[in-house]
């Protein structure tokens, strides 16, 4: 093999223009695949995050309240319609409250741990709920109790109000006190009123997951409040495998209380769909990107073909001779192979340097993660072999050019 | 002449058909995939209001000091209430209204019908001046209607349809929030993509439709509480929609039309002696921070295009480069391999021009095919590019004809481009050597 590298250095020579632009397409495509492979891995393992709620058995309603009603009103409407869903057969447990996982809306508030702070700690996103909440959305309480019925707050719309106990999640425990300790602790939540820490769960995601909140991930609280306003989430549990009935008995049951009120049809329904519905573009730029993933490293597996194909026509009169001075049909063979090695390593190196290069400028640009160098090597790798497979058929048709075609003129 | 050269052209494509489909179908992929995300991304930074955009101006309060600002410096991207109302009142531009985005509810006179949910903004009267809202029938409501909190509304064709079966609905009432409103005007289909008078609560892109216009001292005063974002840097003192309005938190949003520099730069001293002011009576401790950008920063700044439509767009180009490298190393190969053909051509006296125009017309032949497949892949691209791109942006890619006249400019250029040094090379081309060597 070794002795080989220089007489293909020097044919190469021969052919600078072709060599180069095999060498620059094989770089444009390793640059182009680890970047479009990177965000592909960015955005499944994204929409992959678990909500640590019990996903399969949820569904939310979006209720609105059409003409006027006051305060107490809507407070005694809340009341009886869950008092009504909590009697349905199909269904485990409900409970209102102000979002779910995933809802994309949000509210958050900053977290402090002592009244005096000028800078937050961190900021939270804010459920509220009743002592139901816990067992409806299915989330594991790890430390502490769960709210008691006396404790739920009533609020009205807009107003301020901040309970005395909170339930936190575990991320947002250790967060304000990384000793583990939170339990029983004070929060200060843009007020200087405390809330005193009683409980902590396992895992319970964030209302909205773009961007932005990547920071405080899963940091959530739990607030003992009932909001008495103008529209709500009403989540229901079914009992296991009863979701499909529940879909169907809650909207009944909700109407057969009142009849003034809209359901919002883009937002809630099963869970399946609320998941389906937040994480829509994460997978559509995946499927995006690994489509051109795919026509890319076909093109280039096409033009390796191509080209090779040329140069073995070109040189059949010295593969003849070759043969002729008895080098062996494998000794071709490897001369082709070894050929579309060092231009693909020139190829990678270039492209190594360029995917790095495009990386580091979408990072200032798009606020995209760094590139880990695990994608390159995945790509370098690929796309070697990718060239080697190409490159074995004309290599092969070279291989079997038979030395009397030394004789022949071109 | 160059009916011999397309002759020729057409005569050597055929002799090798594959690499002829290959580079065919390499162009048109490349060139697909450009053009179908080229045309998400010229739907979403288009300008929403182009003969007036440069007119249209969003101006920044601080109001919330240093400790509210983002690492930027930017101050709030919305008005508190108090702002907004003194700016309204000052009436320092041409035109102007604060906005605030709501969600009523409106109950049909058939009570056997459900309630339907609307959205919408709460205005001032030169709204529709300013933005040249196109009315299908009646108008705006007057000046005297805003300082008189009249309970008059603007709907949407759409709504019309619904409520009054798209008749002249103008003088009729609508129920709204339990309250009777008169119909003074009914919009004919307005739906400006990016909605870039209110992109902090629309977020830009929005596959809802505005349904309702209310006088926004109306909407005030019955308490039809904002349905868009609220950012706060406190809670407020007092609960309620009335606390929120005696808050510092911002929810509203501004629009001024200033119609020349001149103007603009009068209205940034207005804002920067408001702040200003406030600085002296205490209100504000810190030096005025406002800005003053018109439209087309002003959805720059907030970022309206969003990042993954971008990065799509740059990642379908580094496709086509892809596929153009690609294909000028097949041009390369096929353009060398008649390197005989050439030398016969040169000896019986073909100028060097000649092998040009006869391996460009190739080329070129080449991308026309590459880009009339590349067409109808772009066509099947638009078409099901809202199963990869979000719904409310894909779909306002349309396919038009200058989206045609440009995929077709695009494959025939950048192929002839990818031809120029192969046909470079086939000029070179020796003649005596080609014609020794047989």
């Amino acid at each position: 093999m070794s002795m080989q590298i220089k007489p293909i250095l020097a044919a190469l020579r021969q052919h600078k223009a072709g060599t180069v632009l095999i060498a620059l397409q094989i770089a444009l495509t390793l640059a182009i695949v680890c970047n479009a492979l990177f965000i592909i891995q960015q955005r499944l393992a994204h929409l992959s995050e678990p909500t640590g709620i019990d996903e399969a058995n949820l569904l939310v309603i979006a209720n609105q309240w059409a003409g006027h009603r006051s305060s107490q009103e809507v407070g005694a409407q809340i009341q009886a319609d869950l008092a009504a869903l909590r009697q349905l057969p199909s269904v485990r447990d409900a409970s209102p409250s102000d979002g779910y996982p995933l809802s994309g809306g949000n509210w958050d508030n900053f977290v402090m741990r002592t009244p005096e702070q000028l800078k937050p700690t961190t900021d939270a996103s804010v459920y509220m709920g009743d002592e139901h909440m816990l067992d409806t959305l299915g989330v594991k309480l790890i430390a502490g109790r769960n709210f008691n019925a006396s404790e739920i707050m009533r609020m009205a719309s807009r107003q301020v109000v901040i309970p005395p106990v909170v339930i936190v999640t575990k991320a947002l425990a250790d967060h304000l006190y990384p000793d583990g300790s939170a339990l029983g602790k004070p929060i200060y939540s843009m007020s200087t009123t405390p809330s005193t820490i009683i409980g902590i769960v396992e895992r319970l995601q964030r209302q909205n997951v773009s961007n932005w909140s990547k920071p405080y991930a899963y940091e959530s609280l739990l607030w003992p409040i009932r909001e008495d306003t103008d529209g709500l989430f009403y989540i229901v549990r079914s009992k296991p495998g009863q979701l499909a009935d529940a879909m169907r008995e809650v909207p009944k049951a909700l109407y057969a209380q009142s009849r003034m009120r809209v359901f919002d049809p883009k937002i809630g329904g099963s869970f399946a769909q609320i998941r389906q519905r937040a994480y829509d573009s994460d997978r559509g730029i995946a499927i995006l990107m690994g489509i051109i993933s795919v026509v890319l490293l076909a093109i280039t597996a096409a033009g390796i073909v191509g080209l090779t194909s040329f140069w073995v026509g070109q040189r059949r009169k010295q593969i003849g001779v070759r043969r002729a001075l008895g080098a062996t049909r494998s000794d071709i063979l490897h001369y082709f192979l070894t050929e579309n090695l060092l231009i693909s390593v020139g190829g990678v190196l270039t492209g190594t340097v360029l995917a790095i290069g495009i990386n580091l400028w979408m990072v200032t640009r798009f606020e995209m993660a760094r590139l880990s160098m695990d994608y390159v090597g995945t790509g370098v790798i690929l796309l070697l072999l990718l060239g080697q497979c190409a490159v074995l058929g004309p290599a092969l048709r070279a291989s079997h050019v038979s030395p009397v075609e030394a004789t022949r003129s071109a | 002449m160059f009916a011999y050269y397309l002759e020729l052209a057409i005569r050597s494509l055929r002799r090798s058909p594959g690499l002829t489909a290959l580079m065919v179908l390499t162009i048109a992929f490349g060139v697909a995939a450009s053009m179908t995300t080229y045309s998400v991304f010229r739907a979403v930074s288009g300008d929403p209001i182009p003969w007036k955009s440069a007119k249209l101006f969003v101006p920044q309060i601080d109001n919330w000091g240093p400790n509210g600002r983002g690492s930027d410096g930017e101050p709030p991207n919305a008005m508190d209430y108090n702002d907004a109302i003194t700016l309204m009142r000052d009436h320092r531009a041409k035109l102007q209204s604060a906005m605030y985005q709501i969600s009523p509810s409106i109950v049909p006179a058939d009570a056997s019908k459900h309630p339907i949910n609307v959205s919408g903004h709460a205005v001032y009267s030169e709204f529709f001046p300013m933005l040249d809202v196109p009315f299908l029938y009646g108008s705006g409501w007057s000046a005297d209607d805003d300082t008189q909190r009249a309970a008059v509304v603007v709907i949407s064709s759409k709504l019309n349809q619904k409520l009054f079966g798209g008749s002249n609905s103008v003088g009729k009432t609508v129920n709204i929030e339990g309250k009777d409103y008169r119909v003074v005007g009914v919009l004919n289909d307005w739906n400006p993509q990016p909605r870039f008078f209110d992109v902090v609560n629309s977020g830009g892109f929005s596959t809802g439709v505005e349904d309702v216009f209310l006088p926004f001292q109306r909407a005030i005063t019955v308490g039809i509480p904002n349905d868009g974002n609220t950012n706060c840097n406190a809670v407020p003192t007092e609960s309620g929609f009335v606390g929120l309005q005696h808050s510092a938190c911002v929810w509203i949003a501004y629009m001024a039309e200033l119609d020349d520099t001149a103007a603009a730069t009068a209205y940034k001293q207005y804002l920067d002696g408001y702040a200003h002011d406030l600085q002296q009576s205490g209100h504000f401790g810190w030096a005025p921070n406002n800005r003053l950008r018109d439209l087309p920063h002003w959805l720059d700044n907030q970022h309206v295009v969003p990042s993954d439509t971008k990065v799509s767009l740059l990642v379908a180009l580094g496709l086509l480069l892809a596929c153009l490298v690609n294909t000028a190393g097949l041009l390369l190969a096929k353009f060398l391999r008649r390197s005989s053909e050439i030398g016969v051509r040169r000896a019986l006296g073909a100028p060097r021009l000649a092998i040009y125009a006869q391996f460009l017309t190739e080329a070129s032949i080449i991308g026309l095919a590459g880009g009339v497949l590349g067409l109808m892949l772009t066509g099947v691209g638009v078409v099901s590019v809202g199963w990869v791109l979000p719904k409310d942006i894909a779909a306002l890619a349309r396919v038009d004809f200058s989206l045609l006249t440009l995929t077709l400019l695009v494959a025939v250029i950048a192929t002839t481009l990818a031809g120029l040094y192969p046909t470079f090379r086939a000029s070179r081309v020796q003649p005596a050597w080609q014609l020794k060597s047989n």
